[in-house]
Parts: structure tokens; sequence; C-alpha cells
């Protein structure tokens, strides 16, 4: 039987891939997959079996929030690094155009949007994960993917990134 | 967007693109959408939607896990158990246990919550953005001189709210230049600067943090790198040239200095 480090180990990849499609960030990511393993391994006694990826996901999206929530009570800077430039100007056809679209999303939705496209989460383990009820679960799913449909299809101003 | 009246809802049409419809639901909600043209039409924007997302992020997950990752890494670096915690990889002390309570959900959002926010990066781009901005200075690089390094200490502790411990950094050839206050994410901010023998210069930058303690980061841009970190909610962050082996040695030797000294320790 795996241990408990090897699982935690074994989610590593798509933690990346979540992390990177929250932030569109190759350095942020990697700093909130850093901290999600660190911080799990931390608290290996709180684990009481379950599903270990849905955990690891709880505690990425909630240490993604914390920073954001401490970034808005700050005046906006500059980002620090271009490491994020060809993640938004990369030359691969709509790669550019859906990770602006998503980069308009409302935090929750995002979560959402990407916790059930991308990591293949069902709705209940979304709603898990966001500690919320599958209702608010569906009703952030069919929103952002309302703001999805409706920025492609329109006009497609220059987008400031939005930290 | 659906007719209320319809048998199809809406949530259905967002588990049948998710491949999360019940299969005895999957037949009718096709048929339905054969005869509702509109729907069909948004169900094949959202399944547009969710292939452009595996596109475009899919291939991170076949990427190769950078080092710094590396559990065997990251779980040797913190786990200095008894002795002082080696400089690379800190990690937040479990004041996780504190906040333990029953419930599935409750308890583990609560754990994720209740753990030290991820807060160095806007930290790091104001040492470095401050870093930019005065090591060009020819004339007014500090407010304060070196020589004056104990009426320095006095005056920034007092500002900043807890005891500064300027590091010596003698050894690594870097002389003192000085120091200066300047806005932090908390209140005030310390920067101290530090000259080479052919004028590179080094800060290091001190604030009070919002995390009680983070991993050791790397950054650069193209001219400048920094590492940074948070010890005991003290936030430092350590800019020069774009040159990862000499910040890294000054780095190391700032560490040992202020955290040996207990620099950030609200004694």
């Amino acid at each position: 039987m795996a241990t408990f480090r090897q699982q935690v180990e074994a989610t590593i990849p798509a933690l990346r891939r979540y992390a990177r499609a929250l932030t569109r960030d190759r350095d942020l990511a990697d700093d909130l997959v850093q901290d999600t393993l660190l911080r799990a391994l931390r608290s290996e006694h709180l684990f009481h079996g379950g599903d270990l990826r849905s955990w690891m996901y709880t505690i990425l999206t909630n240490l993604n929030r914390n920073r954001l929530r401490s970034l808005a009570r700050r005046p906006a800077l500059s980002p620090i690094d271009d490491n994020d430039a060809p993640d938004l100007a990369g030359p691969e056809g709509g790669g550019r155009d859906i990770a602006r679209a998503l980069a308009t999303l409302v935090d929750e939705q995002r979560e959402a949007l990407l916790l059930v496209v991308l990591e293949g989460l069902s709705y209940r383990e979304v709603a898990e994960v966001q500690g919320v009820p599958i209702g608010t679960v569906m009703s952030r799913l069919a929103r952002a993917r309302a703001q999805v449909k409706s920025y492609l299809d329109g006009e497609r101003p220059a987008l400031r990134r939005v930290k | 967007m659906i007719d209320p009246n319809s048998p199809v809802h809406d949530d259905e049409l967002h588990a049948f693109v998710d491949g999360q419809l019940p299969a005895d639901r999957r037949e009718a909600v096709a048929a339905w959408l054969a005869e509702h043209p509109e729907q069909a039409a948004a169900v094949a924007a959202w399944r547009a939607q969710a292939e452009a997302i595996r596109m475009r992020f899919g291939a991170v997950a076949d990427e190769t896990v950078p080092e710094r990752l590396d559990l065997d890494r990251l779980v040797h670096d913190s786990g200095g158990r008894g002795g002082r915690r080696p400089w690379w990889t800190m990690v937040a002390a479990a004041v996780i246990a504190a906040f333990f309570a029953g419930g599935s959900a409750g308890w583990m959002a609560r754990v994720a919550t209740a753990a030290a926010p991820s807060s160095t990066g806007s930290i790091t781009a104001d040492a470095l953005e401050a870093h930019a901005l005065y090591v060009v200075e020819v004339r007014h690089p500090v407010e304060v001189p070196g020589s004056e390094r104990d009426h320095m200490t006095q005056w920034l502790s007092k500002r900043l709210g807890y005891q500064q411990r300027i590091p010596d950094l003698q050894p690594l050839g870097l002389k003192l230049v000085g120091g200066r206050l300047l806005p932090g994410p908390t209140g005030a901010a310390a920067m101290y600067m530090y000259e080479g023998p052919s004028g590179e210069r080094f800060t290091l930058y001190c604030a009070k943090a919002m995390s009680p303690e983070t991993a050791m980061r790397f950054r650069s841009d193209k001219r400048y790198a920094a590492f940074s970190w948070v010890d005991d909610k003290a936030a430092f962050v350590v800019s020069g040239p774009a040159d990862r082996d000499r910040l890294e040695q000054v780095s190391k030797a700032i560490y040992e200095q202020v955290d040996r000294s207990g620099a950030g320790r609200k004694s």
C-alpha cells in the first residue's frame, strides 16, 4: 500500500496543472504547490482518510485565496517578472484567448470551472473543496461558462493582467 | 435559457458536457438537444471551452516536476528536528493542530484557511522595486550611512516595531552602505544596502509579514534577482544582481545571522 507521502507525491503533476491554470504564472503556481505540499506533509495527522486529492486541491485553493486577499489589500503593483508573459502571449492559437478569458472570471467561478473541466472532479468533490453546497457549484460553473463564452464571442479588449 | 417546462434542466446540460450525467439520462438529453438548437449551441460552446482549457494547460501535468517540489528534499530540508532549521526550506510550524475541528468538509477548509497565506510574492515585488530604484543612486542611496549602525538599528527597530539586527557581511567582502525607511505591506519597511569591491550592490529588505513562515523563494527578472522568506512574521528579501550562486551565498549568510540573533522575534 502506498504511504501517505507516496500518495501526496502522486498528486503533484495535477496540482501543478491546476495551479498554473489558476494563476497563469509558472513561478507563482509552483510556489503555491510547494506551500501546499509542505502544508500537507505537516498536516498528515489531520488527514483522516477520505480522498487525498480533494484535500490537496482544498489546501491549494485556500492558499491561493489567501494570496489574492493579501494582494487585494495592497495597491496594484506591476508583476515583478516576465515569466508569465509566454503564457499569455504565446503563439499557440486559441490558447491565449482561453487564458485571457479565465483571467476575467471571479476566483470562485474560475476554481469551479477548472476543477471540473481540467481536473475532472465530480460536482460533489468540487463542493467539498470549495466548502459550499452543490447548487452553488452549479451556479458558479454556469456563470463561469457564460462569462467565458461572452468574452470569447465579444470584443477582445487588450487585457491588463489580473493578478 | 432552458424552457422551465422542459424535462431538461440547465444543470443537466452541464452534467452532460462534463460526463457527470447518469447513463439513463444521457440519451434523453441528447435527443432533447437535437430539438433545441439554441441550447445545443451553448453545449457545443461549453465543450469547446473545456477542450481549449485542456489543450492550454493539460500538458503541465506531463512536465518534469521541478526539483524544488521534490518531496524528499522538502522533507529533508524542513525536518531538522532539534537543531536549527536548515536555511533553504523553512516551513510553517504546525499551528494547524489548534484548528482541528470535527466534520469533514469543515475541517478540511479550516485546516487550509488557518494555514499561512503565501504573501511573500508581493513583498518580494516591493523589495525588488526598491532595490532597482536605489542601487543606481550614486549620491543618495541611503538615508543613514553604515557608519551609524547603532543609531540606524535603534531608529528602524522603533519604526518597524521589532528588533532589527543588521547583518555584517564583511566576511563576504560586502560593506554596509547604510539603510533607509520605506513604506511596507503593513506599515514601515527597512532596506539595508551593501556594496562589494567592484561596486555590486545587494539590499536586504525587512518588513512585517502576514504569514508566520514560508519557504525560501528565488525570483529573478532580467537584471535583478531575490531570495525571500518569512520567519516568525518577519519578511526578509535579499536582492542583488541576477547571479544566483553569489546571491545564494549572501542570502545564506544573512539568514544565519538574522536567525541566530533572533531578528524578527518579537521579544
